[in-house]
Order: C-alpha cells, then structure tokens, then sequence
C-alpha cells in the first residue's frame, strides 16, 4: 500500500456547532504521511462530527480544514446498497473508484463467502468488514475512520488494527476515532475533552 | 464515472428491475382503466375528456417514486461517499434526475396507447397527448426531484413530497393538457419550455438540498 506525494491534513482553530451546543472549540492538528491520530473521547463528544468536518461533509463552526490527498471516510453509512448482494455492492463503488483488482481487499477481509448474501441480512461486523473492504479498494492515503472496530471480533479486530498500521507504514496517514485503545505503533491520542468550550483553553496537541 | 452512476441510479429506478419501481406504471393503468368505470362507458364523454384524465395520471403516478428518489440514499450514505470521491451533489442530482426521468417517462408514454384505447381517445387528440406528455415528464421528474430532496430529510417527508409535487406542477398541466382542450401545438412549445426551465435548475437546488440535509 504504498502511498506517493505529499500526503497532508491540518485543522487551524477549529469549532463545531450542532444545534445550539458548541461541541469543541480551539482544536488545532496536524497529521502528515506515516502519522496515525486516535481521537479520544466520551459518547457524543463531537467525535464523528470532527471526522465529518476534518472529511469536508459538515462546514465547521470555525477554523478551516487544509488536506492534500484524497480522503476515504469509513463510518456506519459506506453507501451499500442493502438489496444487493455483496459482490454487486462493492462492486459499485471499485467501478467508480476504477479498482482493477479489488480481490485481495476482498480476501482480507474474507467476505468471499458472503459475496451472494443481500447486504442486509449481513451481520454488523461483516458489514463492517464489507466497508473496510471498500476502503481498502479506495486507494485513498487519508483514511478518516469512525469506530471501525465496533462490532469486530477478535481476529478481524487484529486484522484492521494491522491493516490501519500497514498503511500508515506504507506513508499514508489515519485518523481514528475509537473506544477501544488501538495497538499502532507511534499512535499520538488526542482527547476532545480537551477542547470542550466551557473549559480553559489548553495548548494544542498533535 | 457518471455511467456506472447512471447504471446504478436505472437499477434503482427503471420499472421491472426492483420491488416497486413498475408501481407508478400499473397505478396510470389503473387510473386510465377506472375511469370508465367511475363515469360511464358514453364514448364522446370518454374521448372529450380522457386526455385530461391522462394527464392527471401521470402526474399522479410522478409522485409514487419520490419516496425513495433521494432519501434512501443520503440515508445509505451514498453522496457523502460520492463527494469524497470529488462527485458534486449537482452531478449526482443530474444523473438522478435523467435515471428518474427515464424510469418513469417514456414507460408512461408507452402506457399511454392502452389507456387512449381504453379511453376512445382519437388519433389527434393521441399525438398532442403523446407530444405533450414528452414535453411534460422531464419537468414532472425535475419537480419531483427537488421535492424529494428538499424533503428527504423531514420525518413525513414522503406524504408531504405528494402535496407539494400538485401545486408545482399545475403549469405543467395547464399548457400540457390545455393543448388537448383548444387543440393547439404550441400549448405543447410552452409545456417543453417550462421542462427545460426546470431541468436546468433541478439539479443545483437538489445540490443544495443534499448539502443542507448533511449539516442539519
């Protein structure tokens, strides 16, 4: 997997609003090629929503977002198409990412079972499998993950934290919001409590 | 790109292909074969008012796929994942809408020469139907699409889509089945013209609709 060219993703002074609450305000960071980030954080903290903004879907309250790279996203909505079956959902977004060999993603992932099941019937974790697989297949340096090991057994969770390191081995970069504590070497952890609105400002991590 | 998106979007849609894409067809059949029925089997009665009737059932059947035309797939996640993949909303709302119009249109149009004979309907009254019907469909489909996303995002989302597609498309009607009533080809030149108006403003107030849905 390897990844060439600057590979970059920065937030300046970032805030993000939803409804009538500040989440975080004053969060700075700076992720280059080779570099994972755990984002830390109680339930509803913001997590997701930084990794939306950080990913260009929600417009943050304040700050800006600079990245160079193209982004894969993986969260709870990969865009499958739940009537199809698996082969024919993946299928879709290799086409559209012009994945020649979309198999060894596949193999990894051992979803070739599971190729004619309609992906609803698909259980969480392999769906999530099935969304790791798209990842993969994406070829994207920047990988902005939300909890992608909730739901995983143990061995597919070994599989994705050792997927998630070889590609920041190989010079891509990873953000990764996740309560469970995540096994990469060089791994920095950004805790959003440190950002909430109501407490001092702290000086910036990462 | 936009092919496999195009192909994607008609297997969604194009009748036959899924679970409830053929209803809107078999609803304007439906509807063309009830009447009849409802007001009597007096032939001029039929013919001087089936082209109306026509009409309003296409309009009808219109409304049907709003529904899933934009919502399913904000919900899947599709144009979140479109947009990482440098697609514009606008890009993706424009193949949407060609898909949309193309699972419903020229079906409809096709359905049309079993509901004129159910209906009496005369060889003229036929072309201004059918002539207008093309020139109408892509405004309905444009129309439809906005609503669907501007709704998509709303818990009753599907209901009201229905309600707002009635008032919005009453020029369409006017000039389309107006042309039936004063036997006039160029009611049919404005009934296009108000599609064209449409379409090339569908896609970029969907856009927006999709974007806003995102932050809401």
């Amino acid at each position: 997997m390897q990844v060439s060219g600057q590979v970059r993703l920065s937030a300046t002074d970032l805030a993000c609003r939803r409804g009538e609450r500040v989440l975080f305000r004053g969060l700075n960071l700076d992720v280059s090629s080779g570099q994972a980030l755990h984002i830390a954080g109680a339930n509803g903290i913001g997590k997701t929503s930084l990794l939306r903004i950080l990913a260009g879907l929600l417009s943050p309250f304040a700050g800006s977002v600079e990245s160079e790279g193209a982004i894969g996203l993986l969260d709870e909505k990969p865009g499958l198409d739940p009537e199809l079956p698996l082969r024919k959902a993946l299928a879709f977004w290799e086409q559209i990412d012009g994945c020649g060999q979309p198999s060894g993603a596949h193999k990894a992932m051992g979803l070739e079972p599971l190729f004619d099941v309609p992906l609803r019937y698909l259980s969480t974790g392999q769906r999530k499998r099935a969304a790791m697989a798209s990842l993969l297949n994406r070829a994207a340096p920047i990988w902005l993950l939300d909890e992608p090991l909730s739901g995983l057994d143990t061995k597919a969770i070994e599989q994705v934290t050792a997927l998630i390191a070889l590609h920041v081995s190989g010079g891509g970069l990873a953000i990764v919001a996740s309560h469970q504590p995540l096994e990469i070497p060089d791994l920095s952890v950004l805790e959003l409590a440190d950002y909430l609105p109501t407490s001092e400002q702290t000086e910036k991590v990462a | 790109m936009i092919a496999s998106l195009l192909r994607r979007d008609l297997a969604l849609f194009f009748p036959f292909a899924g679970s409830g894409a053929a209803l809107p067809l078999l609803f304007f059949l439906a509807v063309a074969m009830l009447y009849p029925f409802a007001v009597g089997p007096d032939a001029n009665l039929l013919a001087r008012t089936g082209g109306g009737v026509v009409w309003i059932a296409a309009l009808l059947a219109a409304i049907l796929p709003l529904d899933r035309l934009v919502s399913r797939d904000i919900e899947l996640g599709v144009f979140d994942q479109l947009k990482l993949r440098g697609v514009a909303e606008e890009s993706a709302m424009a193949v949407r809408l060609l898909a949309h119009w193309l699972s419903f249109g020229p079906p409809l149009i096709l359905a049309t020469f079993p509901a004129a004979a159910l209906l009496n309907l005369d060889s003229e009254t036929l072309r201004l139907l059918l002539l207008g019907l093309l020139a109408g469909t892509p405004g309905l489909a444009a129309i439809g699409l906005i609503i669907a996303s501007v709704t998509a995002s709303l818990r009753a989302g599907a209901a009201l889509s229905g309600l707002l597609l009635i008032p919005l498309a009453l020029p369409i009607l006017i000039f389309g089945a107006g042309a039936l009533a004063r036997n006039d080809i160029a009611s049919v030149g404005f009934t296009g013209a108000l599609s064209l108006g449409l379409i090339a403003l569908a896609p970029f107030a969907a856009g927006a609709a999709i974007r806003a849905a995102r932050e809401g």
